[in-house]
Parts: C-alpha cells; structure tokens; sequence
C-alpha cells in the first residue's frame, strides 16, 4: 500500500523521542496520518508545522495501518505566519476545525481546496476571516450538512434572504423571518453572493457556521468547537475585524 | 518475565526502560552495569536519586526545579528583578543558562498551547507571570518560546494577557543561526530574517 500526494500539515505530535505522527490534509486521501521516523529533527522540524504544503509518500504493509510519511517540503508558509498573531489564529482555528471535523482518510476535495485557498490568503487579513466562514460552510457542506441558501424556506423568494433556520439550516427571506428572527440565525450576504462584506457580517457567519459545526458534526461524536476556533473569534473580536 | 533474574532485577530493568532513550534492552545492559559497579555508581546513584526525590521542588516564584525555594535565580541578588524571561521548560531555561547570555531572572510555563494535547490556558502558570509582570520593580518581558505554531500561539496569548501591565514585551529574533548556510534554511527562517534585517 502507497500513494504520493501533496497536502497540507493539519497536526504533529510527538512519538517517542525522534519520531512524530503527523496529519496531512490531501485532496485524493483526505485527512490522513502516518508516523515520521526522525520527524522531530533538528532538520525536520521546521517542515513538521502545521499549514506547511509538503509531498507525502505514504507506505505501509496493509492498508488500516498506521503507515509511514516520506515527507518533502514544497511550501513552508507556516514560518511566515508566526508574526502575525491574527493569521495565526486563523491557521491554528482551521487545523483544529479540520482535525475535529473531518473523518480519517476520506476524501473531501473541496475541503482541501478551499483550505488550500484559505492558508494561501492568511497573510491578507482584511479577506481571510470571509474565505475562513466560506471555509466551514463548504466543509458542512462536504460532510452532508449543508446548509440550504438558495432560497427562502417559507416564500421560495431567492432574494432579500437575511436568515438562516437554526432546525432545518435552510435559508429565510426578511420578510418571512421578521415573526421569528430572535430564534433564527443571521445570514451574512457574502455567503449568498448577495453583498459585499460588511461590519458584523463575518461575526454572524462564524456563528453561523459554528453552530451547525457544533451540533451536526461534533456533538454527535461527543466532541465540541475547538478551543483554537475560540481564541481566534476573540482575537478577530479585539481587532474589530468582526 | 525473565527465569534467569529475581523480580528485584526485572522491576529495576523495567523502571530503566521508562528513561528516555533507553528501551528494554539498553535497559537490560543499564541495570547490569549498574549491578557490576555497585559500589562505584549503583549506590551512589541511588543515594542522589533518593535525595533529589526529598528535595528538589518546584520554585512557587517561576517554577524553575531546585532544592531550594525560592530557587537560587529568584534568590539571587546579582540577577536583574526587572527582566523576566519566559520560556516553556525547565529545560529551555537550563539552555539559556549554559549560553549565559541572560542576567535576569526566568519564568516556566509549563507547556505550551497545544489542541491535541489538551493544553490550554488554564494548565500553563500563566496567572503568576500576570501577577509577577503587575509587579513595580518589573520593567520587561522577553518571551522566549519555540518557533513553532504551538510557540508562537503561545507567546501571542501571553502578549494579549499581559497586554495591560505597563511593561515592555519582547521576544527573540529569528534568522540565520551560527554556522547557518542560506542553501540549507527554511523558507520561514529565511523570511523571518530578511523582516528582521538590521543596518550592518
């Protein structure tokens, strides 16, 4: 059993003194482990971060083994990053919400493009926070919890849609949802396509999005929203980014 | 468990093999080269052994390891009390003291920020550097953590925490080691050295 793909590095941690298991996020193999020998090198560390793109040679003798990573780097942005306190946030809160919410070694292309996509833009911070909410709706999305935006659950309307049902995920019209809008979520136009970004519009998409992280793919497994996911609201909150 | 040793010989062979870098069979040799030099090395390892166990603790000041507490650094009188360093390990601490580019005086952490390790804020002591940096007679803060993710995470955490004490906050710089061929370094080591690039 082997592949060779490139990825992104989700998550490392030690194994015994010189080795590590690493977590790599690819298009064809999804979130997928194996063990590096001598990944806690001197020469490997700095490749073993979390957000580095690296080429993964994986092998092993059966396939439900935990295997073994050849690991070359191809683009070490984490080291870019570590200056900036908000784009980190943004990498560590993607990691985390990656790890917790993917399955193992189940293929979701379009997660691993848009993190792709995501890791590239975190040195721009007035874009990133928006592609990070795009991020977890389109992963919600990937994993069959996808939430309904196209048009108004009540009217069928596909326009002035403001709120999200919290039951059912569907999106609802202004006017519909005017009755009920303290029990509905708040649906940020960028996420339908139907505005610019706006003060306030990231805030409700990361509720957004957390909320249905939270109760369809993470309370199921007993698990909860990361506490990186966490400190990089505050952080984004503390820089008036939301 | 083997036939050919007592259980006495097994139980030291298997608290050896729980040492980092020795496995079951180092262990094995370990234990025989102790038991061959009983007098010269078995006892006396012992004895120390026993000692450090009664007396060694952690300083209730900076977590630093000593026999006494407050430990010989926050003790001393020739260490500068307005510089305090934090770093994430006992060990990080004993490197920086073996380099004796530091005078003042140090905090351990404990750890570092980790998701997957479960490590949070509440685990780190952070809450004495806090109280520690409120502190009249303390005028900076070097964070001295990892250049990794987790490090980093860490060091902006404590930044934001200490963001209300009026000291100075600053961390190490990150560039081109001793010996470093430019060939040879990463491309975040190589980015972070040209932003912090100086007049030569």
């Amino acid at each position: 059993m082997e592949w060779t793909e490139s990825g992104r590095i989700i998550s490392v941690r030690g194994h015994g003194e010189t080795s590590a298991i690493v977590e790599i996020l690819t298009r064809d193999h999804g979130r997928h482990a194996g063990l590096v020998r001598g990944g806690r090198s001197r020469s490997m560390r700095p490749v073993l971060q979390p957000g580095n793109r690296v080429q993964a040679h994986w092998r092993a003798r059966l396939d439900e083994h935990l295997g073994n990573f050849q690991i070359e780097a191809e683009d070490l942005s984490a080291g870019a990053l570590m200056e900036d306190p908000l784009a980190l946030s943004g990498l560590n809160a993607a990691c985390a919400v990656a790890v917790a919410g993917l399955p193992e070694r189940e293929a979701h292309p379009a997660v691993a493009d848009g993190f792709e996509v995501l890791v590239s833009s975190l040195d721009e911070s007035g874009v990133w926070p928006a592609i990070y909410v795009q991020w977890e709706a389109g992963l919600l999305a990937d994993l069959g919890y996808g939430l309904d935006l196209r048009k108004c659950a009540a009217t069928g309307h596909t326009d002035d849609l403001v709120y999200v049902s919290p039951r059912t995920g569907r999106a609802v019209s202004s006017g519909a949802g005017e009755p009920y809008k303290d029990k509905l979520l708040a649906l940020p136009g960028f996420m339908t396509g139907q505005g610019a970004l706006r003060s306030g519009d990231v805030q409700a998409g990361l509720i957004l999005t957390g909320y249905f992280l939270e109760r369809r793919v993470l309370w199921p497994s007993d698990r909860v929203l990361p506490e990186a996911r966490l400190r990089m609201i505050d952080r984004l909150a503390a820089a008036g980014m939301v | 468990m083997n036939q050919a040793s007592g259980p006495e010989i097994e139980r030291l062979i298997q608290l050896l093999a729980k040492l980092p870098g020795l496995g079951p069979r180092s262990a094995r040799r370990a234990a025989l080269h102790l038991l061959k030099k009983r007098e010269q090395l078995m006892e006396p390892l012992a004895e120390a052994m026993g000692e450090a166990a009664a007396k060694i603790r952690a300083c209730a000041e900076c977590g630093n390891l000593d026999v006494t507490d407050p430990c010989a650094i926050c003790a001393s009188q020739r260490r500068d009390p307005k510089v305090i360093c934090v770093v994430e390990t006992v060990g990080d601490l004993w490197a920086l003291e073996r380099a004796s580019a530091f005078k003042g005086r140090y905090h351990v952490l404990g750890g570092v920020l980790s998701a997957l390790d479960g490590i949070g804020p509440d685990q780190l002591n952070v809450a004495k550097l806090i109280e520690r940096a409120g502190r009249e007679e303390t005028s900076e803060i070097i964070l001295a953590l990892n250049a990794t993710v987790d490090g980093q995470t860490t060091a902006h955490f404590i930044a934001d925490k200490l963001e209300g004490a009026s000291v100075d906050i600053t961390s190490l710089a990150r560039g081109v080691p001793v010996g470093g061929e430019l060939d040879y370094l990463d491309d975040g080591t190589l980015a972070a050295a040209f932003k912090s690039r100086r007049p030569a």
